[in-house]
């Protein structure tokens, strides 16, 4: 009995980030059961009946929450009510998917046991995206970083006619002598520069 | 004194402004505080937030509060609003066409006449085998609550002949051009954009409906309160001095310009501006009109948590959900709004304090003097649009005078 409801578990995932909703399907896909990934917002709950989900998994940041929940609520009057995982005996694992940004919600009656197990896969894998979007958000940041250093190096070797080793030393001179960091003077110089007309 | 924190939940609406503006005007931090904003898009998560404590406090529809307290739909959780952030500020658009057939375009209808017109409609539409669709923000709103009111005063009735349905207020305009929608009751600056795109026309204010019908309020996890109670007392504080800021026709402008920043509310600040300066245009191309109440963010102590007031929001849950009326539910709804938090937050401030915690509502129709602990309070006017009255001390007399 039991394995035969694994088998028909019906999870959909409402995540309008095309990416973090394929990096969070390849995560459960040791769970058994069948995966809906749901990204438009277009016809959302005719969709949501037809799959007749027994979890719900929709990050927070989405817009149609509010309309899933109406949804959820009138549907309690069906035979397939459709309630909020807030289970307060598993307040913990509540706690952790909100603050990872993900909210569940699972049809009445399913077994603690059995939501407890998608929830920490789901919850490890919106920590994991946001882990490298903030990869991603630091390296583009260097990039930047690198491209002002650049900038500023250029700007002080036509100016003085300095080489390069001796326009960045320059900078790291000034910058152990104010206490600042080498970008936050190379930034003051291409300010500088850009304010006084140069190109 | 050391600067304490504070992080407020808020939906990108015209009313979270009380907030906002006490942190961009000083007026928190000349109370000690600094408030971080978490702006969402949903309620759903900015009362998640809450609950787990990502927030301390939010804008929230007061039903919601309310709804969570008694937990409707959900686990109960206690909730406390020591103070109402506003008064109405929502509007009911319709589709072009059909506000050309219920009013007269570019003024704001009787309602009771432009009931009657949509009934007619609302008729014409079931005879040939259709239900009008018209959005709320959400279940547990007074949006829901005073669109549902007005209805069925004017002899239509929500559930059977109309369909009522859940649209988020950024999504409002789009869901009316679509066809989704043949009408929506929404919160500033989204009736204006229907506007403003010509896919609708704002037919009536809520503040027709009911005069001073309470809209949002501060919610916080009645244990946070507890935890936070000083800097909560903070907050009201500087909250009531950025309402004095905001209801000034000199701040209008500088008001509109702070909140249509991206991370406040957002959007295009001409239309914040005919929000809060209670000049709305009510249809695509038209002049502005004045309607004095149609945000109320200040004057008569609008922030006061009247506890009638949630008993009201009460009494239509029970309607509307076809609960079953229980003392116990009224007395922990009504204990939601805590004007004791609110009087000792204000108490030697002379800011005006009313003498009692609640009123008969909709029983001011012409100006009115009332006892005050502190300062001097006049109401005007605060009648629902049908002339009933609501003694919170008798719930289910009430609701056996409806329907």
């Amino acid at each position: 009995m039991v394995r035969c409801n694994m088998r028909c578990m019906n999870i959909a995932i409402i995540d309008e980030n095309r990416a973090r909703a394929s990096i969070i399907e390849e995560g459960l896909a040791g769970i058994e059961g069948d995966i809906h990934v749901i990204t438009g917002r277009e016809g959302l709950l005719a969709k949501i009946e037809q799959i007749a989900p027994d979890i719900v998994l929709i990050d927070l940041g989405n817009p149609s929450r509010d309309v899933l929940e109406e949804y959820f609520a009138v549907s309690r009057a069906l035979a397939r009510p459709i309630a909020m995982f807030v289970d307060e005996s598993d307040d913990d694992a509540i706690a952790a998917s909100i603050d990872a940004g993900v909210s569940a919600y699972v049809v009445d009656g399913l077994a603690a046991g059995r939501i407890r197990p998608l929830l920490d896969l789901a919850v490890k894998r919106f920590n994991a995206f946001a882990r490298l979007q903030a990869d991603l958000a630091e390296a583009k940041g260097k990039l930047a970083e690198r491209e002002t250093i650049d900038r500023a190096k250029r700007i002080l070797m036509d100016s003085k006619r300095i080489t390069e080793p001796e326009a960045y030393a320059e900078l790291r001179r000034k910058a152990m002598s104010s206490s600042r960091r080498i970008i936050d003077i190379a930034e003051a110089v291409v300010t500088a520069h850009d304010l006084l007309g140069g190109s | 004194m050391p600067t304490r924190d504070l992080v407020i939940g808020f939906l990108p609406l015209v009313d979270a402004c009380l907030p906002i503006l006490a942190q961009e005007h000083g007026f928190a931090e000349d109370e000690g505080l600094n408030l971080t904003f978490l702006r969402d898009v949903s309620w759903a998560t900015v009362l998640d937030r809450l609950l787990y404590g990502h927030s301390d406090a939010a804008h929230m529809l007061a039903p919601l509060a309310i709804a969570t307290t008694l937990g409707v739909g959900r686990p109960a959780r206690a909730m406390a609003a020591p103070f109402v952030l506003g008064l109405n500020g929502n509007g009911i658009t319709l589709r072009k066409d059909l506000a050309a057939r219920v009013c007269e375009p570019g003024t704001f209808g009787d309602p009771q006449a432009v009931g009657k017109a949509m009934q007619v409609e609302v008729q014409a539409a079931l005879a040939a085998g259709k239900r009008l669709r018209l959005g709320v923000v959400h279940r547990y709103s007074s949006h829901n609550y005073k669109l549902r009111y007005w209805l069925a005063a004017c002899g239509i009735r929500p559930d059977e002949e109309v369909e009522i349905v859940t649209v988020a207020p950024p999504f409002v305009a789009d869901a009316m051009a679509g066809g989704e929608i043949d009408g929506a009751c929404v919160g500033e600056p989204w009736n204006s954009l229907c506007v403003e795109r010509d896919v609708g026309t704002i037919v009536l204010a809520t503040a027709q409906v009911w005069r001073r019908g309470v809209e949002k309020v501060l919610a916080m996890r009645a244990d946070r309160l507890d935890e936070r109670r000083e800097e909560t007392e903070a907050l009201i504080r500087a909250m009531r001095r950025a309402g004095r800021h905001f209801v000034d026709p000199a701040n209008w402008e500088s008001n509109a310009a702070i909140l249509a920043r991206p991370h406040y509310v957002g959007g295009d600040e001409r239309l914040i501006l005919r929000a809060i300066s209670d000049r709305p245009v009510l249809a695509h191309g038209g002049q502005p009109v004045s309607f004095p109440d149609f945000m109320f963010q200040h004057s008569e102590a609008a922030n006061f948590p009247w506890v009638s007031q949630a008993a009201w929001l009460y009494s239509q849950m029970v309607r509307w959900d076809q609960l079953d009326y229980a003392e116990e539910a009224s007395r922990q709804a009504a204990g939601v709004f805590r004007p004791d938090v609110y009087r000792t937050a204000l108490k030697s401030t002379g800011d005006d304090l009313p003498g009692a915690n609640s009123k008969v509502e909709g029983s001011v129709s012409q100006l009115m003097q009332v006892g005050a602990q502190q300062g001097s309070i006049t109401l005007s006017e605060n009648r629902f649009f049908d002339g009933r009255t609501f003694d919170p001390v008798d719930i289910p007399g009430y609701l056996a005078t409806l329907d």
